[in-house]
């Protein structure tokens, strides 16, 4: 909770500080506000008692709507660095719209209570305020460039697959209370299974489908591509990391609490997993703008993440899905940043715009290939020990034909991240004259930190997995 | 100091060797490949003085891996092979002038440290990791440093990369599975992991699609010869002279002693789909106008007949295949060292347009005459040992294997005399074909000394190697 109002807090500071002509401290403010917090969440994952603050955040009534256990604490400090970055990138981004940028901030600041609301919940009226925060802010997003026409489309297409899918989870959420007469997790997680009448499960299939349409899992992905092409480069990376792991991270601490047993239900999300993977990548491969492609790449990745729901013991499962995600957004983030100067300088996100990037933005290039090797699984990279621990966790399942497809899917995906990466070194740049524009600085600092961290938590993976234990 | 030092050398090399910049990269690189060539030879004394150099760390706890790298007879001997090579793979490149010459000499820096760790790791993710590290490198070097067209390099290299990669990918599946079996990457540990047969099977098959791709076996081997002729001469070199040696080694530390049961048998087809290999290049070598590509082919048969030398599973193939590693590691590297004198004087790599290099240069025909009659393993040459011990093994198995792996050798003699014969001998050549500079004839030089030392006296090395060679054949042999 404290978290929360700190969080939230910010936001408002953002938007008084407009009012005062303070527009110049807003980003600094907010990143290192942002990053005090993440302190404060990392003092309270080490810390045993967790209530530093001494301000009863942590006891009754409280823990009726939020719980700090580490599931949720881990995944909170992921994405307050995660928000830290894409507000970080703002002012540069928006630098044309000077006035409007504590909006921008502050939505962001608003998604990111939201993201945390979904993920620290106890309490399922918690969870479905958290995901409507955490959606209506990214309708918003979505739609940020009115003058233009894709992106009003966007916001407009993403509304109404969201609205829909938020019924569905409302539904849901109605149904699990006529059988259990709580929204306490807690309360539900210990009611024993097969005295619950059958609308429960029910209830839970209803769940997961408007979770899937927000982790854009196949089926219920058609939104996505059109979403990412269309909205702002900036609201693009939102989506596809802070978003998506959010809703990951949630669907799977629901689904672990919630428990349904209900035949089918595991092999159901095997084969949304499988179905997600292969349609992903084949049609990553045939894209050539980058955000849709990476759009697709994100659905194949979400494919991935719901293999995590074999597991053998809990703590583990959460430790793995928090590394893959943690490795994928970082990654995301730092592909996001080269693909905003590129979209910046270019005008478009084509893949011929990232011709002989190599040669006359080597830094930029190599971050790219870095972030793109790891969404790949090349060692060292950490996309390489996500993937590796999922299919330690599967295999320990005994599920090898899971393995299996998650494996040739990985060659698959070769194909797509190295187009990208022979387009920016082999491939001469399109305008014969040298272009002297020169990255904008916040551009490459986010890039090459967010890498670094990537590479950084390849080289010691239990500096990640051990915040689960 | 252990074993590690070899790895924080070239690591650090070649970020050293990035950052000095262009002009001193060349020289940066030499010196830190040098060093690491003086630390493994400094570590190889200590070794077989009884030091323990291993080094071993716990990385991860759950699944458990360990930093674990180990030093015995096999791992030291191609490490010996790795660092001996780079500096000489790096000296032969002062020659070029390349654009980004700093990225191209950190990455063959990177490409060793990652070739070395693939040699000293005994911890299974360990390994795997290091074994897909050198294929970004090797990836980039003949993607940006190549030679031919472009839109043909770029199809060549990413085939060669997808198909690599989506040999080892298995590997790692491989190697999960026989996780969930010890809770342990440690090589001993799966030594002695209870499979069934069916498991072993699919195991071995697993490990051998990796490791048939990269060698390469047939029908694995179509990426090979578009790769070797389009890529840089170091990238060559790189590749042909240590990178397939790494599945080579891998067979004797990982898949024989995991899968006996399966190595046994299948011992026949896998040492006949080795053969083929054999007969299969020296019939294309017998082809080939281009000269990168005759040597290509040729290097084919070689590693198909080490290949077979492994899956006999007797204590003279391993050695026979260990030796001929090596010696196949200069050789190779010495020829395709001169097809780039070659080229950059004529400009070509076409064989019909050289030619009467004799009359010009008789120091240089000398030289490459030696690396000749070493590459159709003339006795008093290294390469003699290693196939003589090889055909011992085939002969071991079945005497006819020996007799049709034997057709290497009377092959070898016809390809690699008549392509002598068209390069060097015949009319003087119209082009002028400049002596070689004093450089070039020190990395021959020092190539055709490791070649015509160990051929006279290859005693040390066989010392060196057989123990560690007779604990393996121990594990492999647990089943018969």
């Amino acid at each position: 909770m404290d978290i929360l109002i700190a969080i939230a807090g910010l936001g408002i500071i953002c938007l008084v500080a407009e009012i005062f002509n303070l527009r110049k401290a807003i980003v600094p403010v907010t990143v290192a506000g942002l990053l005090g917090v993440l302190a404060f969440v990392g003092a309270k994952i080490f810390s045993k008692n967790p209530d530093i603050l001494g301000l009863g955040f942590d006891k009754e009534p409280y823990i009726n709507m939020i719980i700090n256990d580490k599931f949720a604490l881990s995944f909170s400090a992921l994405f307050i660095l995660l928000t830290a970055f894409l507000v970080a990138l703002s002012p540069e981004f928006h630098k044309n719209h000077k006035a409007k940028l504590s909006d921008f901030v502050a939505i962001k600041l608003f998604l990111l209570t939201g993201a945390i609301a979904m993920i620290s919940f106890s309490n399922l009226s918690m969870f479905f305020l958290g995901i409507e925060i955490l959606s209506i802010s990214l309708y918003i997003l979505a739609a940020s460039n009115p003058k233009d026409v894709k992106s009003n489309e966007a916001g407009m297409k993403y509304f109404l697959m969201g609205a829909f899918a938020s019924g569905i989870i409302l539904f849901g959420i109605a149904l699990i209370y006529g059988a259990t007469g709580s929204f306490n997790m807690l309360t539900i997680n210990a009611m024993d299974r097969e005295a619950l009448p059958s609308w429960y499960n029910i209830g839970a299939v209803m769940l997961t489908i408007g979770l899937m349409f927000k982790i854009a899992a196949v089926p219920f992905h058609f939104w996505a591509p059109d979403v990412y092409e269309g909205s702002p480069a900036l609201s693009t990376a939102t989506m596809s990391t802070l978003a998506k792991v959010a809703a990951m991270a949630s669907f799977f601490k629901l689904i672990t609490t919630l428990n349904p047993h209900l035949p089918g239900f595991l092999t159901t999300i095997n084969i949304i997993a499988v179905l997600s993977m292969t349609i992903g990548n084949l049609m990553a491969l045939k894209q050539t703008n980058v955000k849709r492609m990476l759009g697709f790449s994100g659905i194949s990745h979400a494919g991935y993440m719901l293999l995590a729901f074999q597991f053998r013991d809990l703590t583990f499962a959460q430790g793995n899905l928090f590394y893959y995600a943690f490795a994928y957004t970082l990654a995301g983030i730092a592909a996001f940043a080269v693909v905003l100067y590129v979209s910046s300088s270019k005008g478009n996100e084509e893949v011929y715009s990232f011709n002989g990037l190599g040669k006359t933005k080597p830094l930029m290039a190599a971050v790219l290939t870095c972030a793109l090797l790891s969404m790949a699984g090349i060692p060292i990279f950490s996309g390489f020990f996500g993937k590796m621990f999922l299919f330690n966790q599967v295999l320990d399942k005994g599920r090898m034909i899971l393995v299996v497809f998650a494996v040739i899917n990985s060659i698959i995906a070769v194909g797509y991240y190295f187009k990208l990466i022979l387009a920016m070194y082999s491939k001469e740049s399109i305008e014969n004259k040298e272009d002297n524009n020169t990255v904008p600085f916040v551009y490459s600092a986010v890039a090459v930190i967010a890498i670094l961290i990537n590479i950084g938590i390849g080289l010691c993976p239990e500096l990640i997995l051990q915040l689960m234990r | 100091m252990d074993v590690s030092f070899i790895l924080i050398i070239l690591l650090f090399g070649a970020g050293a060797t990035y950052f000095v910049g262009d002009k001193w990269a060349s020289k940066a690189a030499l010196i830190f490949s040098f060093a690491a060539f003086a630390a493994t030879a400094y570590l190889t004394y200590l070794f077989s003085t009884g030091h323990k150099v291993n080094s071993m760390h716990l990385w991860i706890h759950n699944p458990m891996v360990l930093f674990a790298l180990q030093a015995d007879g096999l791992s030291l001997a191609m490490t010996l092979l790795t660092t001996a090579l780079t500096p000489i793979i790096v000296f032969t490149s002062f020659g070029n002038l390349f654009p980004k010459t700093r990225s191209f000499y950190a990455l063959i820096l990177f490409m060793a440290f990652a070739m070395v760790g693939t040699f000293l790791a005994v911890d299974g993710l360990l390994y795997y990791i290091f074994w897909e590290l050198s294929l970004i490198p090797i990836y980039f070097i003949a993607l940006i440093w190549g030679s031919g067209d472009a839109k043909e390099r770029k199809k060549a290299v990413i085939k060669f990369f997808i198909y690599t990669f989506a040999g080892s990918l298995f590997m790692l599946v491989a190697f999960i599975y026989l996780y969930q079996k010890r809770h342990s990457f440690l090589n001993v540990h799966l030594y002695t992991a209870i499979l069934t047969k069916n498991e072993q099977i699919w195991i071995f098959f697993a490990f051998f699609l990796a490791y048939a791709i990269k060698i390469p076996l047939i029908p694995f081997h179509t990426w090979q010869a578009n790769v070797y002729q389009k890529a840089p001469a170091a990238g060559t070199m790189l590749l042909s002279g240590i990178m397939l040696k790494m599945a080579l080694y891998s067979i004797i530390r990982w898949q024989l002693p995991i899968a006996p049961y399966a190595a046994a048998q299948y011992k026949y087809l896998l040492i006949g789909l080795s053969i083929a290999g054999v007969i299969y290049g020296s019939v294309l070598a017998l082809k080939q106008n281009n000269i990168k590509k005759l040597l290509a082919y040729s290097s084919l048969a070689h590693v198909g007949l080490i290949a077979a030398g492994t899956y006999t599973l007797t204590l003279d193939g391993l050695r026979g295949a260990v030796l001929q590693m090596v010696a196949h590691g200069f050789g190779v590297v010495g020829l395709f060292f001169a097809a780039e004198i070659i080229e950059r004087r004529f400009g070509t790599q076409e064989i019909s347009e050289m030619g009467g290099i004799r009359l010009q240069s008789p120091k240089f025909t000398s030289m490459f005459l030696i690396l000749v009659l070493a590459s159709v393993a003339l006795p008093g040459t290294f390469n003699f040992v290693g196939e003589f011990e090889l055909l011992y093994s085939l002969a071991q198995a079945n005497i006819w294997l020996a007799v049709i792996g034997g057709t290497t050798i009377i092959l070898g003699a016809f390809y690699m005399l008549r392509m002598f014969q068209y390069v060097m001998l015949g009319e003087a050549n119209t082009k002028v074909f400049k002596d070689v500079t004093f450089n070039e004839g020190l990395a021959l030089v020092l190539i055709l000394a490791v070649l015509l030392f160990l051929g006279i006296y290859p005693k040390p090395l066989i010392d060196f190697i057989t123990p560690e060679l007779e604990k393996t054949l121990v594990f492999i042999n647990r089943f018969n």
